[in-house]
């Protein structure tokens, strides 16, 4: 056990690291907890299966792979947000106007022959970019705090989609038109590993955004200037970087992904945009699953995929519990997640308590002088 | 005898370097006690621990002659201590009473209460002659007025002993000597107080003790009237210093810079504040612009590097016309800039130090290839640095910058500026918090720079650095150009009075 605290003492982000689990633990724990006073017989059963039916058969994992792309997406689009300094809560217009976009190319364009899915991808990508990019440029030019546009703009995709399938693309029984087949997002190989699944080959499209995302950052000029604006805008203006418009690039980027969430979840043949009164929640999601995921490539694609097997195990479950259950499990380990600082600091004292019980070696260096 | 605070034996340990190691302290009763060291010696490391931010890994705390346990800044407040940090806490947005209250409000029915507040504060300033307006917004009052509030803020919380680390470093001659004032009277009052300060004057005129770091290490302590300005600096380097500086006279060549009637509006507050200023700066000389604060050197300097946007004139760089060129152009066509505000504009604090060393270059080769960082070159350049101007850190290249001490950091952007060879070097107050080692240091580059036929543009608030590297000197006053002249022919008695204003001259 000494040895796991000094591990953590020595590295700092491993504390992080254990807050998001620890999350994730808490928020399991409570959803046990509720099931049991909600139906005490089947609890056991039916967490089981929320924890392990997703992985029973190569199917449910096709389904857990299908539900977390969406999600590994719009994490990532509020984890980039978040590493260059902003705070992306508008993942979810974004995504619907994306999911608008790429609908609206996919049910219309069929002239394109094969490259037609990509092509309605990379709208989506468009029409998340330029709902970001309005964020971006109140935020850069305007001074207006990108949480609160942001939000707003949430609502005002809402009506303005529903209002454009219907008059461009609706279907009745207030649904869109569904994408023509060449518009599909290919099911690659996927159809066949995971069959009876709706897996395609979106989760490909959300690990290379991500590898592409982690390099950006990291190891390019570009990055550089992104995340020296998003540390300081004086310094990196000092620096003669243009920092205005880097917070527009940043928005930019951050609703193009959560754009091509929207392509993902709708350029498919099972499943229809429908008009509606709600916000869609994946947008949402994403801001939990970059806390989970410490904004963090990687760690953004292990709480994608987590949530997408809660999600399945959810569908599972549903023989045992209330779907209600599963969405309330998934609220609290959001709850803790969005709490995890807090969790952090608690640890991190945890440990320092427990350093401070070793006792101390005599200092090597005394001798060695 | 009767100690306000001992500090027996600490020792402080950081991730690769022990920034404490063994230290006493004694603090008597009623004294100023001046702490000394070189950049990244630890002083305020001590200072830190005892007011209870670190805690330290060996050694012992006595408050007033008792054992005290020191955890955090709430118990150093209930047992009297008060800090004023080396780069200000304020809020900016707050008033001047809501930053003194903050964290000690008075409330009556749970709604705060301002009156008994305003009154405390009121009769504190009149009584340490302190100036402060409770009603003004911070963002809105000087340098040295954020220090007098800090002060204040100490005394209304009671304190009895109070750290100010290095309280001096960003204030002006003027302000300083009001400090002094002050401290004097807080003495009278029986207060005690730690005093950290690289200026050795300061500390020969107003502490009775002081004690000195070097490394990390215990020195010495020593009484001030037993003492000299030499030994002081001796024992803080552990080697003679030079306090004149030896240069050969300047061989002025070609204009660098020239400004033409250049005015600068603040675009915040919409002031007028540089005016008709027309000036030239030559290869091979060190023109330094004197003045008293805020008479709109910042600005122009500000208006100069492309931070704000001249109204009108014009500006020319090598006799290219740089007036509309943005911040990125003026520093690829030959400007670097040593910024006034460390903090603010020189460094991104939670970068590692390598990151800050190419945050002027990051875009050009060796250190980018194609888009992409080339890692190996930042860290050969940044170690070449570290090495060159003697940045002391924990970790090296590595290091996150905020981690640096104050000196350390300035160490750091004076590097990556002069490195960087521009044919202009404008530097605004080039070392402030350095210790005399190293503004000896800084200051021999200087020369150097000029020496190899570049122009150097210093502002500087201290009369004893204008006069040491000026070739030229430019008085500046209410935004205007009053005055160009020779050191060797204008005194310092003139020379203040262009300053205040009460003066005009010729240029010459
Ligand atoms: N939080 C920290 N983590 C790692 N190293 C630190 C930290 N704080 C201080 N140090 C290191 O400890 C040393 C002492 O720093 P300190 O700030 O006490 O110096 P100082 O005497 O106040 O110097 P200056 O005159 O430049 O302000 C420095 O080398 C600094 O890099
Ligand atoms: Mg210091």
């Amino acid at each position: 056990m000494n040895k796991i605290w000094e591990f953590i003492d020595k590295k700092p982000n491993s504390i992080s690291v254990l807050s998001s689990i620890a999350a994730v633990i808490f928020g399991l724990i409570f959803g046990f907890i509720l099931m049991l006073i909600v139906s005490p017989g089947t609890a056991a059963s039916g967490f089981a299966t929320i924890l392990f039916g997703p992985f029973s058969d190569l199917r449910n994992i096709g389904f857990l792979l299908h539900y977390a792309a969406p999600i590994i997406l719009t994490g990532l689009s509020v984890a980039f947000a978040f590493k260059t300094g902003l705070f992306n809560i508008g993942a979810s217009g974004q995504l619907t106007v994306g999911a608008f976009f790429g609908l609206y190319v996919g049910v219309n364009w069929d002239f394109l022959g094969p490259v037609h899915w990509i092509v309605a991808l990379l709208a989506a990508a468009v029409g998340g970019a330029i709902w970001g990019g309005i964020t971006g440029l109140l935020k850069a030019y305007r001074n207006v705090n990108e949480v609160v546009s942001s939000i707003m703009l949430n609502y005002v995709s809402l009506y303005l989609v529903n209002l454009l399938i219907l008059n461009f693309i609706y279907a009745g029984r207030s649904e869109a038109m569904r994408p023509v087949a060449s518009a599909r997002i290919p099911s690659g190989f996927m159809d066949t590993i995971f069959a009876g699944s709706p897996a395609n080959i979106g989760i490909f499209i959300a690990l290379l955004i991500a590898a592409i995302l982690h390099i950006v950052l990291n190891y390019t000029t570009f990055g550089f200037e992104l995340k020296s604006v998003g540390e300081s805008r004086t310094a990196a203006k000092y620096a003669g970087i243009k920092e205005k418009r880097s917070i527009v690039f940043s928005f930019l980027i951050a609703g193009a992904i959560a754009g091509i969430a929207g392509g993902l979840m709708y350029l498919v043949g099972d499943r229809s945009f429908r008009i509606n009164e709600q916000i869609i929640e994946q947008g949402f999601t994403g801001i939990a699953i970059a806390l989970l995921g410490l904004s963090s490539p990687i760690g953004v694609i292990l709480a994608g995929l987590f949530y997408g097997s809660i999600m399945r195990g959810g569908d599972a479950a549903q023989r045992f519990v209330r779907e209600e259950i599963v969405e309330i499990i998934i609220a609290v380990i959001i709850y803790f997640s969005a709490l995890s600082l807090f969790a952090k600091q608690f640890i991190g004292n945890i440990v320092k308590q427990k350093m401070k019980e070793k006792p101390k070696e005599p200092s090597k260096e005394g001798e060695s002088r | 005898m009767d100690h306000a605070v001992e500090m027996i034996n600490i020792t402080k340990e950081f991730p690769g370097i022990k920034a404490n190691d063994k230290i006493d302290l004694r603090l008597k009763k009623g004294e100023i006690h001046a702490l000394l060291g070189e950049n990244g010696a630890g002083k305020s490391t001590l200072m830190s621990i005892l007011f209870g931010i670190y805690k330290a890994d060996e050694g012992e705390i006595r408050v007033n002659n008792e054992p005290a346990e020191i955890t955090n800044p709430n118990d150093a407040n209930k047992l009297g201590i008060g800090m004023v940090h080396q780069h200000f806490k304020l809020v900016d947005r707050f008033t001047v009473l809501e930053n003194i209250i903050l964290g000690f409000e008075d409330t009556k029915n749970r709604v705060l209460v301002y009156d008994d507040a305003r009154e405390k504060i009121k009769e504190l300033s009149e009584q340490y002659n302190l100036k402060v307006d409770p009603d003004k917004r911070v963002a809105d009052i000087s340098v040295g007025h954020q220090q007098r509030v800090e002060i204040l803020k100490m005394l209304y919380r009671d304190a009895e002993i109070l750290i100010l680390d290095e309280p001096t470093a960003s204030l002006t001659p003027q302000e300083i000597d009001e400090l002094m004032d002050i401290l004097k009277t807080l003495r009278k009052e029986g207060k005690s107080i730690l005093f950290i300060s690289h200026k050795l004057k300061e500390i020969m005129e107003i502490a009775d003790r002081c004690t000195i770091l070097r490394r990390g290490k215990y020195i010495d302590t020593v009484n001030i009237h037993e003492t000299s300005f030499e030994e002081l600096a001796e024992k803080m380097v552990g080697r003679k210093v030079d306090f004149t500086l030896e240069k050969d006279k300047a061989k002025p060549k070609d204009t660098v810079l020239s400004m033409k009637n250049v005015n600068v509006t603040d675009p915040i507050s919409q002031q007028h504040v540089v005016k008709d200023f027309t000036a030239e700066s030559k290869r091979g000389e060190i023109l330094v612009v004197a003045g008293i604060e805020g008479n709109g050197q910042t600005e122009l300097i500000y208006g100069l590097t492309g931070l704000y946007p001249v109204d009108s004139g014009e500006i020319h760089l090598n006799e290219e016309n740089v007036t509309e060129y943005s911040i990125r152009e003026r520093a690829l066509a030959g400007i670097s800039h040593i910024p006034e505000d460390r903090q603010k504009h020189g460094l991104i604090l939670d970068f590692p130090l390598e990151y800050n060393m190419i945050l002027q270059s990051y875009h050009q080769e060796p250190f980018q290839k194609r888009g992409f960082l080339q890692f190996d070159a930042i860290r050969d350049h940044t170690n070449r640095l570290i090495e060159r101007f003697d940045v002391r850190s924990s970790s090296g290249a590595k290091s996150v910058t905020r981690s640096l001490s104050g000196g350390n950091q300035q160490k750091a952007i004076l590097g990556r500026e002069i490195d960087r060879e521009s044919d202009l070097l404008l530097a605004v107050q080039p070392t402030r918090g350095l210790d005399v080692g190293a503004i000896e240091f800084i200051h021999k580059e200087l020369v150097n720079y000029r020496d190899q036929d570049k122009s150097v543009m210093i502002v500087s608030y201290d009369l004893d650095e204008v006069f040491n590297l000026a070739d030229r000197i430019l008085v500046m006053y209410e935004g205007e150009n009053v005055g160009v002249f020779d050191p060797k022919e204008v005194s310092r008695e003139d020379l203040g009075l262009y300053m205040a204003g009460s003066k005009k001259g010729d240029q010459s």
